[in-house]
């Protein structure tokens, strides 16, 4: 156990210096996320330059569903690009590890994007990001480990396809609509004039269920699927 | 899955007897109080709720099967019950709806069992895309697909019961009186006998195609 978890370590800090060296996917992924933000802001924003009830939530979790969507296309085509992946999976590491660490560095790269997103929202929108603080990062934490978790395995299995530009939104989606409704509803309880805590409460809850679900199936089917 | 031959022809003549005579059945059974004529497109929306549901889990199970020891006919089985989820959930999507607009006075509310099962839906028309435009190797890539989708089954069940939701509850079907109780059944083992020869003829072209696949590799080599 603790080999996998070095082995994931190893590969992780290798995606990370790579990105603090190059600075590219932060750099585009950040400012993807920030022209999401601004298309969204003319459809939920009234006459009077308001934003609409419970926009701010929606807003923020379709820019987080997005950027992340193009981090994670890039993520292994990066590999693919410098004919690494092989040597990636050749290396002497159970194939967990390879999705461990993967998984791990891109969440570092998700939630520091995230980081700058939600002041934006918070700014932009009017958001009272200091109503319940940490809530609010439990439901980003575990919901950006829900939709990584699938999007990292989706990913690696469409690294070798000739459409996985297309298809890998397609296959996406309707997998991790439920962890962005999730994520919706329960960040709109805590911006909702009248917090509602309880109700986040359960919305967290069910993030970390679909968490627990996913890693597992991915940690599982990994493997198989990167065996060829 | 040769020596059932007979099987496909008695189940689907079974079944199209169990769909002719349903009509009769389901007109006999008793008006719902608050919904009226309304209420008996149940008698076919929540049995192709189920088909659906169950073949996405055949899918599932046998995805992790393909996944696990490679085995073509998993495949096989797995990309026909992805197809059928497809249909039958087309069927639960069409009548759905169609009850709404008079029950809810709208096609379509944004709830929870509504989405969700939209969600599961669409999950299966990826996985048909991924076959169909994943190049090789997308059996591989599909059944990770399957997996996933039989895996938001569960969610799609309890959906209503864990959220607030204006969907009936899982607990109307097991409660019915007799008289609404039969009919429902039939319909639902006619569906089910419909299900499961549609499934074999399905594995069963499969088959034939890999076959074939595997004869003009033998002629090429």
């Amino acid at each position: 156990m603790t080999g996998v978890l070095r082995a994931a370590w190893q590969i992780a800090r290798k995606d990370l210096v790579i990105e603090a060296r190059s600075r590219e996917l932060a750099s585009m992924t950040l400012f993807f996320a920030v022209a999401c933000i601004l298309v969204f802001a003319f459809a939920f924003v009234d006459d009077m330059g308001r934003p609409l009830p419970g926009a701010a939530a929606g807003i923020l979790w379709v820019a987080i569903a997005f950027s992340g969507t193009l981090a994670l296309g890039r993520t292994f085509e990066r590999e693919r690009q410098s004919e690494t992946l092989r040597a990636l999976l050749l290396a002497p590491v159970e194939r967990p590890a390879v999705y461990l660490g993967k998984l791990s560095a891109l969440l570092v790269l998700m939630l520091a994007v995230e980081l700058v997103v939600v002041a934006l929202v918070g700014l932009l929108f009017d958001a009272p990001l200091g109503a319940a603080p940490w809530m609010l990062s439990g439901l980003l934490l575990s919901g950006t480990i829900g939709f990584a978790a699938v999007g990292v395995l989706f990913a690696a299995m469409l690294v070798r396809t000739r459409t996985r530009d297309v298809l890998l939104p397609v296959l996406l989606y309707p997998v991790t609509v439920p962890v962005v409704i999730a994520g919706v509803k329960g960040t709109q309880a805590i911006f909702a004039p009248d917090p509602n805590l309880d109700l986040a409460a359960m919305w967290l809850a069910m993030l970390i269920s679909f968490d627990a679900a996913f890693i597992t199936l991915s940690l599982w089917t990994f493997g198989p699927v990167m065996s060829e | 899955m040769r020596n059932a031959r007979w099987l496909v022809p008695t189940c689907l003549g079974i079944s199209l007897l169990m769909f002719l005579c349903a009509p009769f059945l389901i007109d006999a059974a008793p008006q719902e109080v608050t919904m009226g004529v309304v209420q008996k497109i149940f008698y076919f929306h929540v049995p192709s709720a189920i088909t659906a549901m169950l073949s996405a889990i055949v899918c599932g199970v046998a995805s992790a099967f393909f996944l696990a020891r490679r085995q073509p006919l998993a495949d096989h089985v797995a990309l026909a019950a992805a197809e059928l989820v497809v249909l039958f959930g087309a069927i639960v999507l069409v009548t759905g709806p169609l009850w709404a607009r008079k029950a809810w006075g709208v096609w379509w509310v944004w709830e929870a069992r509504l989405v969700i099962t939209l969600i599961m839906w669409m999950l299966f028309v990826a996985y048909l895309m991924l076959r169909r435009f994943g190049g090789p190797g997308s059996d591989v890539l599909s059944s990770a697909v399957g997996l996933f989708g039989a895996v938001l089954v569960p969610f799609v069940y309890w959906s209503v019961n864990m959220w607030r939701t204006m969907h009936p509850t899982t607990s109307v079907v097991p409660t019915l009186k007799a008289p609404m109780m039969i009919p429902f059944l039939w319909a639902l083992s006619a569906f089910l006998m419909l299900y499961v020869p549609l499934l074999m003829v399905r594995v069963r072209l499969e088959q034939g195609r890999a076959a074939l696949d595997q004869a003009y590799l033998a002629l090429e080599d």
